[in-house]
């Protein structure tokens, strides 16, 4: 199987932000540094592949999308989509690739249908063939009766739809897809995990970012874990989970710092490793639930009292937790 | 699946023709928002203090080019920076024609073309009309045709090309000042309403307004439309406006790239 993303160290910095002063207030106290919002990102996509990129808001999934779609400059390294380099070959990339944005955001001067003719038109496709495609596209989306309607009639659902239906215009190798279930009901997001697997059956490469560890695990073949701009893990949804240390996550909040109970939760038989976070006392335990008793019991020797008490089955999420010692969302 | 060669000229067509479809659904706003202010204008005074005896009836003469220049170079301002500032600012909108297979800067070019076009469209239909209000006026002539042509094509698109770098470089939220603190000295300073070798009388003016483009397109509709009334010299008014152009172009094309690409 040939690749259809390659990047190597792919780099991306983002100037420091003007430095704001509030109205007759003192200089502010330290000056803004430039962003490193993506640090020697590797990745390699196949074609066919259901590509997932799952992180918290903030990772880099938005930038390394804006970069592999050519519409983020690049600070260094190199990326190569669908045989075309993003920097030299810009225009070539466009032509092979189709992208779903983050936020709808159609053209509100054309109808329905005429986003669609217009923006087969750009790819150079022929009005007639235009056409035809868009009354397919529209008709496969479930959005042909509101063909020449305008943009604004349409659910927060339909325009997400509709910005798919545009992205599949030209008919393009790779479809980019940033967080594109963000906001939608859950009934427009079954709908939308029902399309997608229908383009991947159709043999297309997808790339989608999401912060959604379900979506993430439900829909991928492969899925890159990226934080900070860096990439900590990259697998098959199965084999990341088998990945998550332990068998179980712990988590007992406590009505005082949990600093004291560390040690001893890390001492007791059946725990692979425990961190603490202010009140929060993080246990990935070989025994399961079984554990619990003993947490009370460290943190009641030491005058804490519990709070409140969360299992997590070995999950991406607590694999992310594990990796970052952060939550997805 | 589609991997053939797209011409940018193609692409290029496509784009045009999308502002051009949008454009005529919204020309009666468009007419409105461009043309009124003239025409309220042409019927104070062009018509109203004329017949008064508040204002020599020659006045009509210097008025005409005047609000023709005015109608044309407000709406080319506006037809590029209000959209731009809308679709960077806002909605994002551009974004599809941004992911268009050909250079980026290409979109830029292509809002100055259609701002020139609109342009144009907004004097075409100010000058019969200013004519039919105001009646006969004293030395008009359709003679200089090319000269009419060179000048409204050139001066469109120098304030097309004005309007890409007002609509790239100005905050959303500061685009009201660019009506009240640049268009509005610009049109007062910008010799619509009295020509230009008038501004004897006040020489440190008469040479200050020269950094006003405006200046240029008032001469040049003059020049073109009552040649026997004092104007500016013909060659200076041209490699004004074509500097103009240039200028704001690449101002315009740069900022506009800033903008496009994070």
């Amino acid at each position: 199987m040939s690749a259809a993303i390659e990047t190597r160290s792919l780099r991306k910095v983002y100037p420091a932000p003007p430095a704001k002063r509030g109205r007759g207030g003192p200089a502010p106290s330290k000056t803004p540094s430039p962003v490193v919002a993506l640090d020697a990102l590797d990745l390699t996509v196949d074609e066919g592949e259901l590509f997932g990129m799952l992180g918290p808001n903030g990772a880099g999934k938005t930038t390394t999308i804006g970069i592999l779609t050519t519409r983020v400059r690049v600070s260094g390294g190199e990326a190569i989509v669908a045989g075309a380099n993003v920097v030299s070959e810009a225009a070539v990339v466009r032509r092979r690739i189709g992208v779903v944005p983050q936020r709808p955001n159609p053209d509100r001067g054309l109808s329905v249908v005429e986003n669609l003719i217009f923006h087969a038109s750009y790819f150079g496709v022929a009005r007639a063939e235009a056409t035809k495609r868009a009354n397919e596209l529209l008709e496969r989306l479930g959005i042909a009766d509101k063909r020449d309607g305008k943009v604004d009639a349409l659910s927060g659902g339909q325009q997400q739809r509709l910005m798919i239906a545009r992205a599949l215009t030209h008919d393009p190798r790779i479809i980019f897809l940033d967080e594109p279930t963000v906001g939608l009901d859950p009934q427009a997001r079954l709908g939308l995990w029902e399309t997608l697997r229908e383009l991947h059956a159709q043999g297309r490469t997808i790339v989608m970012s999401t912060h959604y560890m379900e979506e993430a695990d439900q829909l991928c073949d492969r899925l890159a874990i990226i934080d900070q701009g860096k990439l900590l893990a990259l697998d098959t949804p199965s084999r990341l989970k088998a990945q998550a240390p332990g068998d179980t996550l712990v988590e007992v909040t406590f009505d005082a710092d949990v600093a004291p109970v560390v040690d001893a939760a890390r001492a007791l038989d059946g725990v692979s490793n425990a961190e603490g976070r202010g009140v929060l006392l993080r246990v990935f335990s070989r025994r399961g639930g079984q554990i619990i008793p003993a947490l009370i019991d460290a943190g009641e020797a030491r005058g804490l009292t519990v709070r409140d008490i969360h299992l997590s089955r070995p999950s991406l999420e607590t694999l992310f937790i594990s990796l970052t010692g952060r939550k997805l969302a | 699946m589609t991997d053939d060669y797209v011409p940018p000229s193609r692409v290029f067509g496509a784009i045009l023709l999308r502002d051009v479809t949008v454009a005529r659904r919204e020309l009666p706003y468009f007419l409105l928002r461009t043309t009124l202010q003239p025409l309220l204008f042409v019927i104070i005074f062009g018509f109203v203090l004329p017949r008064m005896g508040m204002i020599p009836r020659g006045y009509t003469a210097t008025v005409l080019p005047g609000v023709l220049a005015l109608s044309l170079t407000l709406s080319a301002v506006q037809s590029v920076s209000l959209p731009m500032v809308q679709d960077f600012g806002f909605t994002n909108e551009i974004e599809d024609r941004l992911l268009a297979p050909a250079p980026i800067k290409l979109v830029a070019v292509e809002k100055v073309v259609s701002g020139t076009l609109q342009g144009t469209i907004a004097a075409v239909v100010v000058l019969p009309l200013a004519r039919l209000i105001m009646g006969p006026i004293p030395g008009l002539t359709f003679g200089h045709l090319w000269m009419l042509v060179l000048v409204t094509v050139l001066s469109g698109a120098a304030f097309a090309a004005i309007g890409l770098f007002l609509g790239t470089a100005i905050a959303p939220q500061h685009i009201g000042l660019m009506f009240s603190v640049i268009l509005g000295p610009m049109i007062m300073f910008g010799c619509t309403y009295y020509p230009w070798a008038g501004l004897k009388v006040v020489p440190a003016m008469k040479y200050a307004v020269l950094i006003n483009p405006l200046v240029y397109v008032s001469e040049g509709m003059r020049a073109a439309l009552t040649p026997s009334m004092p104007h500016m010299s013909v060659p200076v008014m041209l490699a004004a406006l074509l500097a103009t152009t240039v200028v704001f172009l690449t101002l315009g094309l740069r900022a506009f790239d800033k903008r496009a690409m994070k």
